[in-house]
């Protein structure tokens, strides 16, 4: 497995995608820094980027990625290779060189910029892990969905519905629940419904380390309760490493009993 | 022929009575009783007995702790390296003013004790005026200074520093009823219930103080009119500055900042009317100004930077002026509901007004709606704020900035700014 991870790993390292994204967020970042100075505004701003783009990237590239590279994935099943190793192989290729784009991306002009000595530091390490929590999940997904389906287009579309969903109609939903259900206490639902959804719960988990909690009166001071206190920065660790685990669960019994 | 003699007389009796004046200082009012414990007067009570109207007391270092000191005549008392006087918590008054034109100066007054009954205080003024309070250190006395009825009063340079852990059980910093022409300057007050507290006070001015740490309002106006409070720092109270059921309030060059929590406001005005609020800014705050009820308000060369709300109007409110402001990187830059109003927004800076100026004057070609979709949903579900900064969210902001359909449409800036206003 470790040969296919690092053959999958170098092969995307090398391709000049991975370099557009790297410089990216290197120059996003950068700008961002040189433009405003503030490391918690530019944190802020950031965070708007990544939970938007990283789930998009992740799962686009994973879909390319797949098609792409199915003819070789036709010639490895031809050797004495374990499927679970050829395909896990290539996901965590995928996702490896993908986050470490962001995360050189991000981490380099910070690094520059004095993040150490900065009060921000710890900020800044829960936006890179939700960010790279973010590109294994959805790269997960989007390997799962191309597994499953040998139409491109299909496939493409699907991916694309679902980060659509997690991104924007989600919060549409939620939304209007909270609206039509506002004569109910609301706190412990809109707290299970923002967790179910990864995008949802990086952004919290962010917003609440920058302290906009104390605006949200009431809510905020429930929110701020539960993800303050251990079991709830557990719970949701927990809760994004499940949503890794699943689909790549997923990818394992799905390809063990593919016909190709 | 009655009248230029008679004024020869007035004048006569008066120059009599200046010329006493004067003997009279020279000779009595110099007197100077020094109180020591190393010398021959060893407590200030003995001290008092001492004086005649119009002495001065010299108190020297040292551990003074006699109960309750009364001063009933006119007397300057002056501590010299800062004398403590403590109250041991005894559950009363340290020192109580009964007497017109009583200086207090360099003493260090602590340990009044907690009482829920009585209001215990480190200084007391009750029914008497002219007195002057000034470089003193007040620790743990539950209210500090404590005023009523008392007039033409001078509070300078105290430090006023509490251990409120509750409101129930914790008094006000510098607690003000029924007084006329008090001012307060220089003063430092932390950790009270209300840093400062005035309750049917006329005419008085605060400069210059420092309120911070405390658990309800750095400074609370309950039906006092015609004050004005200029350059203080309000800092990380449950609300910077209360200012409720009072007229004519002019509120200048202050800072608000910090106010963080789920119910803090840099300020809070409630049923106000005839007020000017300017060169005032409002950093970090969960809400700039809450205003509930405000008539007559003029809010300019204010500077509202990274609120939670900048201004957030609930209830009626008209005619006011909200005019050359700044509004730099707030969640909400202004939530007002009421869609018929005749209040003015006009000719503030956005930081968030995306607009040109194609003539080059400065002023944004098209028209700024500071209030958002968002904030609307969000003052009927407060619970929708867990939504902030989603995509979903500034998409419905977008197209309900491109056509309104819920927010009130005749609010808004007719003349943004394109530049921060520079004051």
């Amino acid at each position: 497995m470790l040969k296919i991870l690092k053959y999958s790993f170098f092969d995307l390292i090398r391709s000049k995608w991975s370099y557009v994204y790297f410089f990216f967020y290197l120059v996003i970042s950068s700008s961002l820094l040189y433009l405003s100075g503030d490391v918690s505004k530019v944190i802020i701003s950031l965070m708007n980027i990544i939970l938007i783009l990283v789930p998009l990237i992740a799962s686009i590239f994973g879909v390319m990625y797949y098609y792409n590279s199915r003819e070789f994935t036709e010639l490895l099943l031809a050797q004495p290779i374990k499927r679970t190793n050829i395909f896990l192989g290539q996901y965590i290729g995928l996702a490896v060189s993908l986050s470490s784009s962001l995360l050189f991306g991000l981490g380099i002009p910070f690094l520059v910029f004095g993040i150490f000595r900065s009060a921000e530091i710890w900020n800044f390490i829960i936006l890179i892990v939700t960010g790279v929590f973010l590109t294994f999940i959805f790269s997960a997904i989007s390997f799962l969905v191309a597994l499953k389906n040998e139409n491109r287009l299909k496939g493409f579309g699907i991916v694309i519905f679902l980060w659509m969903f997690m991104a924007i109609i989600y919060d549409g939903l939620f939304l209007l629940s909270l609206i039509v259900f506002k004569e109910y206490p609301l706190e412990t639902i809109s707290l299970t419904l923002s967790m179910l959804n990864p995008i949802d719960l990086s952004r919290i988990l962010i917003l609440l380390k920058l302290d906009i909690s104390a605006l949200m009166g009431y809510t905020g001071a429930v929110f701020r309760k539960f993800f303050g206190t251990n079991t709830g920065s557990l719970l949701s660790t927990l809760i994004l490493i499940m949503w890794t685990v699943l689909p790549v669960w997923a990818i394992v019994r799905v390809s063990n009993r593919k016909n190709f | 022929m009655n009248r230029p003699k008679g004024h020869c007389d007035d004048s006569c009796f008066q120059m009599g009575l200046l010329l006493l004046m004067t003997f009279y200082s020279f000779f009595c009012a110099a007197g100077t009783v020094k109180v020591d414990q190393n010398g021959k007067v060893k407590t200030i009570h003995e001290a008092l007995v001492m004086t005649s109207p119009g002495d001065t007391v010299m108190v020297f270092g040292g551990n003074y702790s006699e109960g309750t000191i009364l001063i009933d005549k006119p007397l300057t008392l002056i501590g010299i390296d800062r004398p403590i006087i403590d109250g041991h918590d005894r559950e009363s008054d340290i020192i109580i003013i009964a007497s017109d034109s009583v200086t207090i100066d360099g003493f260090t007054i602590q340990n009044a004790g907690t009482s829920y009954i009585k209001d215990l205080a480190g200084i007391r003024v009750r029914r008497k005026n002219s007195f002057v309070i000034r470089n003193n250190h007040l620790i743990n006395t539950m209210f500090g200074i404590y005023l009523e009825k008392a007039n033409d009063g001078k509070i300078v340079d105290n430090q006023v520093i509490g251990q409120a852990i509750e409101e129930v059980s914790s008094g006000n910093g510098i607690h003000a009823w029924y007084c006329k022409n008090l001012f307060i300057s220089g003063n430092t007050i932390e950790s009270h219930r209300d840093g400062i507290y005035f309750e049917f006070v006329e005419s008085s001015q605060l400069k210059d103080n420092i309120s911070r740490n405390n658990l309800r309002y750095g400074l609370h106006f309950m039906f006092s009119n015609n004050d004005e409070y200029t350059n203080n720092l309000f800092e990380k109270n449950g609300a910077g500055v209360a200012v409720m059921f009072s007229k004519n309030i002019n509120m200048y060059h202050n800072t608000f900042t910090n106010n963080w929590g789920s119910a803090s406001y840099g300020l809070l005005l409630k049923e106000i009317y005839d007020a000017s609020i300017e060169r005032n800014i409002f950093d970090g705050n969960t809400m700039g100004i809450k205003v509930d009820g405000s008539t007559r308000v003029t809010y300019h060369n204010n500077s509202f930077e990274n609120n939670g709300w900048a201004i957030k109007f609930v209830g009626g409110s008209y005619d006011n002026k909200i005019n050359n402001n700044n509004f730099i990187s707030n969640s909400f830059d202004l939530v007002l509901e009421s869609a018929r109003n005749n209040n003015t927004i006009d000719g503030n800076y956005w930081s968030s007004y995306t607009g040109y100026d194609l003539d080059k004057n400065g002023i944004g070609d098209i028209p700024f709606r500071p209030v958002k979709l968002f904030s609307y949903i969000v003052s009927r579900t407060p619970e929708s704020m867990v939504l902030l900064r989603s995509l979903f969210i500034d998409i419905i902001d977008f197209s309900e900035k491109v056509r309104p359909m819920f927010t009130p449409e005749n609010v808004m800036d007719h003349a943004p700014l394109m530049n921060k206003v520079v004051y």
